[in-house]
């Protein structure tokens, strides 16, 4: 039978903020257990949350960047439930009113068209500690370090069609978060986790079939695939004529499999009601309407810029804005070396080559974009070669230096020297007698053969359009 | 006339003059809960060392010429609710018996900043659920007046410090009549700040939508004092009020001529007893001659307030108590899984009382009844609230009785829980309004007891009411006994 999927996507992104959500300590991450906390994160008899202003700017934030409704006044509700990681026996969340509802967001879908993803609620809560278990059995500890990093969860209406999709909306709303500035989204290390629900239901139906809620994927292409695996698991089930058991599963990334996690899908009864001790979350309009003029431009519009004021293919823009640490990155360069193409080139390309094979990202590496401007005006000013170039590029990125420093330490001005020059070119030229015969004879192209030989002599430091010249004059001469 | 039995003002000139210092009048309140203590049992901590290093601390700032607060070296005792960082702070519960704070409660830390030496940690209810002590883990604490009565709670151990001379001040905590209904029933002065005046901050909280610490006195003035110290906008408290702090001290001879007062005319007062009603009724004849405007003033919903009160007060204390799971603090019941863990830990260490308003609580917010219990108690609330708007369009300030009757007898109501809370019938509205109320000695019942007279004002006018409680003050009757005879008697006369 022909299926239609029905997939809804529930994503936890850290808020990116100097403090918790509820007190002073650091959000930061730190390997010592139990180092940023104090009475408010652990939960301590008597200790009372304080609102952390920065935190709900940025969920405003990430509302408004989502193209949310922005709840004027919202409140901050207590979900009760018992595990150790929790410190106070309750997570404070928004349950009732969220801050953000009714967003969307643009995608496309498999066949290439675009597609609006509705997004049903942006809310923010708190963040659990974790349970650290040991090996050898002894019993398990809690690191309540992360207990009251804030977060927000975007939650999809379920409106998303395909695994595909699912990816491709993971990577727009990270693109979109990590702009407005709310987080650097990186699922490899928690800082975005997403939980995936999912139905089958024969094409052509309304009703939605029971759905299993899918945990533990750590990247998009995990979810991408654990979403497949679980199609495929539903259709063989819903084809042999038995009912999908709502249940939450587990994806197992070293066996590419979801395994059951709990039996039913349990019905938590969390007695969410509004906490009293915190005050509702007052939002004048002003206020929302200055935060959404003061958002940054978004991955898309920055491209279709990049395409119309600066000439870029769509090939660099969609590159260079794939995230805004690089878009930044170029547009610093840009601002002291006016030439897009060429910089586009050099980030996508050489830049984008060392980072990978250094294993660096790009905001903290050496070679900053004042570095690359530095390294492209040389080109330019004929100081040196694009092949010298990119050996620089490598020697500056590694050691740290400038590559003007580079350049000068190890010797790799250009030589546009005529004489020096010369003298080469001779030297060459009567060492390839048979290319300057074939050259006469018409057959042009052996000019380039005889440029590099003149470049291997001057270990690429020569000029190669004055190699070029000379060379041509010699022999026509 | 001992120290201990003079005013905290009279306290703070002798040691001002130098005439005393602060060790000896922390001595003669230290020496006083030897004498007081075996008999009425109001302290579960005692720091008698503590105290007199605090106060000798003073005494040598006072040497110095350092300008000190009119309370530095005037000492007191805390409800054991209140977190006293490095002191164990118990909330007369077993699960938090061997509990130490690592922080201080925004009140100690005031407390500390101006000197105060604190003689010990005071009885109460576990975790102020209660109206008589009789629900603390550890024993019960008696009534100064007859040993065979309750104080009153769930602050029924700093009603009786204070009333004693064990402590010329203490502090309480009041959810729904928690510092007034001792207050009555100890003959003292226990005033209910309004919400948000005082910060909550390290108080352990039981109801965090109706909790408020509040000060003991033996006098109008004493009481203000305190407050004055104690109140201010908290930053650690997110529903602290930013408004400045009057000065209540200043203000409180001030005349208050033509003000109206509106006694509270309760539709179902069944349970009343007549002498109680009488003094009312003496009272405002009193504020009449001088001055006064007095009218009968209606609470429609008084009724529904004690419903609405005992589903949104174990709503919220359901949450509260959620952190007692044994993991961080507190008492550990041991197990060899969570959920085992999780069950011994409460299920040990919690009283039957506080079980009883978990489970009413947990109920009260469940999917399929929050609807009809929990939010239309909180609907009720709101109307509550706008019953005080409408009384306080006409009135300037409330009055009725404290407490229906004078303290009952322990062990009288100990088996049923609604008898017991009937005793707060006249505290809860305010505490749901959350406007503030003082406890005003109103005279001896003919059966030797002490009881109450309650004032309510609007929000944020606790001046207003240590105005009028200084009229009561000045014109008491001057034969009638301030403190419980030194006899402590078992058995009054009924």
């Amino acid at each position: 039978m022909e299926y239609e999927v029905i997939i809804g996507l529930e994503v936890h992104v850290e808020l990116h903020t100097e403090s918790k959500l509820f007190c002073s300590c650091p959000n930061r991450f730190v390997q010592e257990p139990n180092i940023n906390t104090c009475p408010v994160c652990l939960g301590f008899p008597g200790a009372m949350p304080q609102m952390n202003e920065e935190a709900v700017e940025q969920a405003l934030k990430a509302s408004l960047a989502l193209n949310c409704e922005i709840a004027l006044t919202s409140y901050f509700d207590r979900k009760n439930y018992f595990y150790p990681d929790m410190p106070k026996g309750y997570q404070i969340s928004q349950y009732f009113v969220p801050i953000g509802s009714r967003g969307s967001l643009l995608i496309e879908d498999d066949l290439g068209s675009e597609k609006q993803v509705r997004i049903g609620r942006v809310h923010m809560e708190e963040d659990a500690g974790k349970l650290v278990h040991s090996i050898s059995g002894e019993g398990s500890m809690v690191d309540y370090n992360r207990a009251g990093v804030p977060l927000v969860e975007i939650v999809t209406e379920p409106n998303l069609r395909s695994p595909g999709e699912s990816r491709r909306y993971l990577e727009q709303l990270k693109s979109i978060l990590q702009y407005a500035g709310v987080s650097d989204c990186k699922m490899e290390e928690g800082s975005l986790r997403c939980d995936a629900n999912i139905s089958l239901r024969p094409a052509g139906t309304e009703t939605f079939g029971s759905k299993t809620e899918l945990k533990n994927m750590n990247s998009f292409k995990a979810v991408e695939k654990s979403l497949e695996y679980e199609i495929d698991r539903q259709k063989k089930i819903l084809d042999s004529g038995q009912e999908v058991i709502s249940q939450t599963l587990r994806w197992e990334e070293d066996r590419q499999e979801t395994i059951m996690m709990r039996g039913k899908l349990e019905a938590h009864d969390y007695r969410c009601f509004t906490d009293p001790e915190l005050a509702p979350i007052k939002l004048g309009a002003e206020k929302v309407e200055e935060a959404r003029a003061a958002l940054p431009e978004m991955a898309d519009a920055k491209a279709a810029r990049y395409g119309r004021d600066y000439g870029l293919p769509p090939y660099d823009a969609g590159v260079l804005t794939a995230s805004r640490a690089l878009a930044d990155y170029f547009e610093a360069c840009l601002a002291i070396y006016d030439n897009p193409k060429v910089v586009s080139n050099w980030v996508m390309g050489e830049l984008t080559a060392c980072l990978n094979e250094e294993g660096q990202e790009i905001e903290t590496c050496a070679f900053g974009p004042e570095k690359m401007a530095e390294l492209l005006k040389m080109i330019e000013e004929q100081v040196i070669s694009g092949k010298i170039a990119k050996e620089v590029l490598v020697k500056s990125f590694r050691g740290g230096k400038t590559p003007r420093q580079v350049v000068e330490e190890e010797g790799l001005l250009q030589i546009s020297d005529h004489g020096e020059l010369e003298a080469v070119v001779e030297k060459v030229l009567a060492e390839n007698p048979d290319s300057v015969e074939k050259y006469r004879a018409g057959a042009t192209k052996v000019i380039g053969f005889l440029v590099g030989q003149v470049m291997k002599e001057t270990k690429g430091k020569a000029n190669p359009q004055l190699v070029n010249e000379l060379l041509v004059k010699k022999i026509d001469g | 006339m001992e120290l201990y039995q003079k005013t905290v003002f009279e306290l703070s000139r002798l040691m001002n003059s130098r005439e005393v210092s602060s060790v000896e009048v922390t001595q003669s309140f230290l020496d006083r809960i030897k004498e007081v203590e075996p008999h009425v049992r109001a302290f579960i901590t005692h720091t008698p060392s503590m105290a007199l290093e605090t106060a000798s601390l003073v005494d040598k700032k006072r040497l110095n010429g350092d300008n000190l607060h009119p309370l530095a070296g005037v000492p007191l005792a805390i409800k054991d609710n209140i977190s006293t960082g490095g002191l164990r702070t118990t909330c007369a519960s077993k699960i938090l018996e061997n509990y130490i704070p690592p922080y201080d409660a925004t009140v100690f830390k005031l407390i500390k900043q101006v000197g105060m030496p604190l003689l010990g940690k005071t009885n109460m209810d576990e975790f102020a659920m209660g109206s008589s002590t009789e629900n603390s883990a550890f024993f019960t604490t008696r009534n100064p007046w007859d040993l065979e009565k309750v104080p009153g709670g769930s602050s029924g151990g700093s009603a009786v410090a204070v009333s004693t001379g064990m402590a010329p001040l203490a502090l309480g905590s009041d959810t729904g009549g928690s510092i007034r209904q001792p207050a009555s029933f100890c003959g003292l002065y226990g005033l209910r700040p309004t919400y948000g005046r005082v910060s909550r901050y390290g108080l352990i909280a039981f109801a965090s939508s109706l909790d408020q610490i509040g000060p003991f006195a033996m006098n109008p003035a004493d009481c203000a004092l305190l407050l004055e110290l104690l109140a201010g906008h908290d930053p650690l408290d997110s529903t602290s009020y930013p408004g400045k702090v009057p000065g209540y001290v200043s203000s409180m001879e001030e005349r208050l001529d033509g003000m109206k007062v509106g006694v509270i005319k309760h539709s179902n007062e069944k349970g009343f007893d007549p002498e109680i009603k009488d003094a009312v009724t003496k009272i405002a004849n009193l504020l009449e001659k001088e001055g006064f405007a007095i009218d009968q003033v209606e609470m429609p919903r008084t009724d529904y307030g004690l419903g609405a009160y005992y589903l949104i007060a174990p709503s919220e204390a359901s949450s509260n108590l959620g952190r007692y799971d044994g993991v961080r603090y507190g008492f550990n019941g041991g197990g060899d899984n969570i959920e085992n863990m999780f069950s011994r830990t409460r299920g040990e260490g919690f009283g039957p009382e506080v079980k009883r308003r978990i489970m009413i609580g947990t109920y009260a917010l469940s999917a399929g009844y929050y609807d009809a219990y929990y939010l239309k108690a909180m609907k009720v609330r709101t109307l509550i609230r706008q019953d005080y708007e409408t009384a306080f369009k006409k009135f300037d300030i409330l009055i009725g009785p404290t407490t229906p009757t004078p303290a009952f007898k322990i062990g009288e109501k100990a088996d049923d829980p609604l008898e017991m809370y009937l005793s707060d019938i006249c505290n809860i509205t305010d505490a749901l309004a959350g406007v503030p109320s003082l406890s005003v000695p109103a005279g001896m019942h003919s059966n030797n007891m002490p009881f109450g007279l309650q004032f309510t004002a609007p929000p944020f006018c606790e001046g207003r009411l240590f105005n009028v409680a200084n009229y009561i003050y000045r014109n008491r009757d001057p034969l009638l006994p301030e403190r419980p005879p030194a006899s402590f008697r078992k058995g009054g006369t009924e």
